[in-house]
């Protein structure tokens, strides 16, 4: 039924060296964790917290594309799943938050303090 | 003797103990003093019983197996023989008079019955003592009459002198019962049993010879334990201040049982004693000195009841004393007889009091014969039987001492003629002062002066009796007596004859006993007609406290040796106790307050953390994301 005749992909896969993808994979997670950390817009640091997932679905596809593991790729419509869930219901948290303070500036949400 | 009704002896005033005890606030005044007298006189009933039904053999009731360690039994049991019957009379007897003169004397106290409970508790344990068949069950009874004198002296306890005095009589008795213990302990250790009969049997075996260092040391332990108890030198301070408690306590506990349990205890391990003549002498010696100073501290006293107990301590010192040349039996005569002129001259003091509306002070009363006369007349006869005057008791018994003290060291015997002058002349003066001359007091005690109501002068009369008839009981064979105390007791010496015999040797001539009679019996007179003189013919009232100077204000001042304690031990003691307090309380702070200083300090600069921003919490989370990583993955 499945015919073997075409190369496997990990063949034609590895001439791009694994480190490569771990590297991009890693400056993606570290680039929206500083985006996470640094930016005092709501929704800006929604979309790092976006880019660290995708960071990570880059991480498991790359492993499983060279291991030919489907696992890895299983995985990572989990992931999207979830972080599709997550944005709905982060945004209209954001949505009640400005409703409420006419800002989403995460400055202004310092009322949990000692 | 059925032994179930022996157990009844102590348990009659145990139970009035608690029926007082518990009840006291609602029990009717009179209910009260019916109960604890009648236990005290069902005690005296089946005393007499036991007295009856003695077959010369020592008797044990063992109630129950209380202690047991490996070879060591201790079991709660009771030992019925001569010293313990003669004792048990004398305490029940003595004390049911003293538990009826209460209910007189007593009669405006609102502790009435709280008082009574005492009374019982005190009868309970001294019962104990004297009945007990091994060293343990007599430190019971030993510690008990320990508290009964604490709790009696302070009775009256709203004033801080007399808690003061309390205490100070509890702390000296557990001094001497440290000795006490270490001695009992050392019998343990040397003889692997604590019942008298095994001890005895063991000591005088032929396994130790006469000097043992090992029995000197116990001997030596255990009257260490006396001295605290019997107020000998150093530790008598204590009797003096227990004045402060009513009369009938001073009466009971200060001259006819508690102290005499010292001389009870040295009776009863006489084999011990007589092991170990090197501790005789230091006991002798010791009576001694504690005699002749007491008798001279007691002539310059002006207060009634201090005399009395120095006169009291002094007389302790001459039961020492003849237990110290190996008189057991004299020391025994004297105990008994000293009980019934001591507490009769207690108790007249109370009625004086009594009748004076609580004024102790002999300046300030006088001519009492012709107000208070049957008091007046049992005093004279108790005063008489002290003073050692031929046909009254004390003179049989005070002689028999002096005559085994003129066989063993004439010196002694000269200090003790001494220490009997001193003796009948300060009684005498205490009577002269009191109850002869003007009367000296303020015109509402004058009218107020009544006689004593029945229930206090009935046991004067039956107390005076005996110091009359009491030296029947041991007349020496130079006056044609029986002498029968002696045969009586002489079961118990058995032993120590045994091991020891030449402690007992010695037979004096009937000449001489006559001489050494006539002798102190004219002593005696030329006291009393010294004392006649200076306060009947002469009229003269004792000095006020301010003028008197000279070596009579030492004397007065007690040789100032309370003072000494106060400075040498008493002071120190307080001082460090003070140091060591402040030291505790200073670590608690450090380490209690200090726990929580640490606490709030670093919830203060823990709480900072919660600033509120959201992007340090996602901070402190990544942060803490490395941490578990580099844990797992780096460090492992």
């Amino acid at each position: 039924m499945f015919p073997q005749a075409t190369p496997s992909i990990p063949d034609v896969v590895q001439l791009i060296p694994l480190q490569n993808y771990v590297l991009l994979a890693t400056t993606l997670f570290v680039i929206g964790i500083v985006g996470v950390l640094t930016r005092r817009n709501a929704l800006i640091i929604f979309m790092s917290v976006e880019l660290m997932l995708n960071a990570v679905n880059l991480l498991l596809i790359a492993f499983s594309t060279y291991k030919s593991d489907p696992v890895g790729q299983v995985f990572v419509f989990f992931i999207m799943a979830v972080a599709a869930a997550e944005v709905a219901v982060g945004l209209a948290i954001i949505v009640m938050i400005y409703r409420n303070t006419r800002t989403i500036d995460i400055g202004f949400l310092n009322k949990l303090k000692w | 003797m059925n032994s179930s009704l022996l157990i009844l002896i102590p348990l009659l005033p145990l139970l009035g103990f608690i029926i007082n005890g518990i009840g006291f606030r609602h029990l009717p005044k009179n209910l009260a003093g019916v109960i604890g007298s009648a236990t005290a006189l069902g005690a005296f009933a089946i005393s007499i019983l036991a007295w009856n039904g003695f077959d010369g053999q020592p008797q044990l009731v063992k109630l129950f197996d209380w202690i047991s360690i490996g070879q060591l039994n201790i079991a709660f049991s009771f030992q019925i023989d001569q010293l313990s019957l003669l004792m048990l009379m004398v305490v029940t007897g003595v004390g049911s008079l003293i538990h009826i003169y209460s209910v007189g004397y007593m009669s405006h106290d609102e502790g009435f019955g709280k008082f009574f409970a005492f009374l019982n508790l005190f009868l309970f344990f001294m019962l104990l003592l004297v009945m007990g068949s091994n060293y343990v069950i007599m430190f019971i009874g030993w510690e008990g009459v320990g508290l009964c004198s604490y709790l009696l002296i302070g009775f009256w306890n709203k004033v801080t002198n007399y808690n003061n005095a309390a205490r100070k009589a509890f702390i000296m008795n557990r001094i001497g019962d440290l000795g006490f213990l270490l001695g009992i302990f050392m019998i343990i250790q040397t003889f692997g049993s604590v019942e008298y009969l095994d001890v005895f049997s063991k000591a005088a075996n032929g396994s130790f010879s006469v000097n043992d260092s090992v029995i000197i040391i116990i001997t030596a332990l255990l009257f260490v334990g006396a001295m605290g108890k019997s107020a000998q030198i150093p530790l008598y301070t204590w009797l003096p201040d227990a004045m402060a408690g009513p009369t009938p306590v001073s009466a009971l506990i200060h001259a006819a049982t508690m102290v005499t349990a010292g001389i009870y205890m040295v009776i009863r391990s006489n084999v011990l004693y007589s092991l170990a003549p090197a501790t005789l002498g230091v006991v002798g010696g010791i009576g001694l000195l504690t005699a002749v100073v007491a008798a001279s501290i007691g002539l310059y006293q002006n207060d009634i009841k201090k005399v009395l107990a120095y006169s009291t301590v002094s007389q302790l010192g001459y039961m020492f004393l003849a237990l110290g040349v190996g008189a057991y039996t004299s020391a025994m005569f004297h105990v008994m007889t000293h009980a019934f002129f001591k507490a009769l001259l207690f108790l007249g003091a109370g009625s004086v009091i009594h009748a004076m509306s609580d004024e102790q002070d002999i300046r300030n009363m006088g001519g009492l014969r012709k107000h208070l006369p049957v008091t007046f007349w049992t005093f004279l006869i108790a005063t008489l039987a002290i003073s050692g005057i031929i046909p009254f008791a004390g003179f049989f018994s005070k002689d028999e001492i002096l005559a085994h003290v003129f066989e063993h060291n004439k010196i002694m015997w000269g200090i003790g003629l001494v220490t009997s002058m001193m003796t009948a002349f300060y009684m005498f003066r205490l009577l002269f002062v009191t109850f002869f001359g003007k009367f000296r007091g303020t015109h509402e005690q004058e009218h107020h002066l009544h006689e004593s109501p029945a229930s206090m002068t009935i046991p004067l009369v039956i107390l005076a009796v005996l110091s009359a008839v009491g030296g029947l009981m041991n007349i020496p064979h130079a006056l044609h007596g029986g002498e029968s105390l002696e045969h009586f007791m002489a079961p118990l010496f058995e032993l120590s004859k045994q091991v020891n015999p030449d402690l007992f040797e010695g037979h004096m001539e009937h000449s001489t006993e006559y001489i050494l009679m006539g002798v102190s019996v004219g002593a005696a007179v030329l006291s009393i007609l010294f004392a006649y003189n200076l306060f009947i013919s002469r009229n003269t009232v004792p000095a006020a406290d301010k003028d008197v100077t000279g070596f009579a204000k030492v004397l007065q001042n007690k040789y100032y040796v309370d003072e000494l304690y106060e400075a040498v031990f008493v002071n120190p003691m307080r001082k460090l106790s003070n140091l060591l307090y402040s030291f505790g309380e200073f670590l608690i702070d450090v380490v209690v307050n200090g726990a929580g200083r640490l606490v709030q300090i670093s919830a203060g600069r823990m709480r900072l953390l919660q600033s509120g921003e959201t992007g340090f919490y996602v901070f402190a989370m990544v942060i803490g994301i490395v941490v578990i990583l580099a844990w797992n993955f780096l460090l492992k």
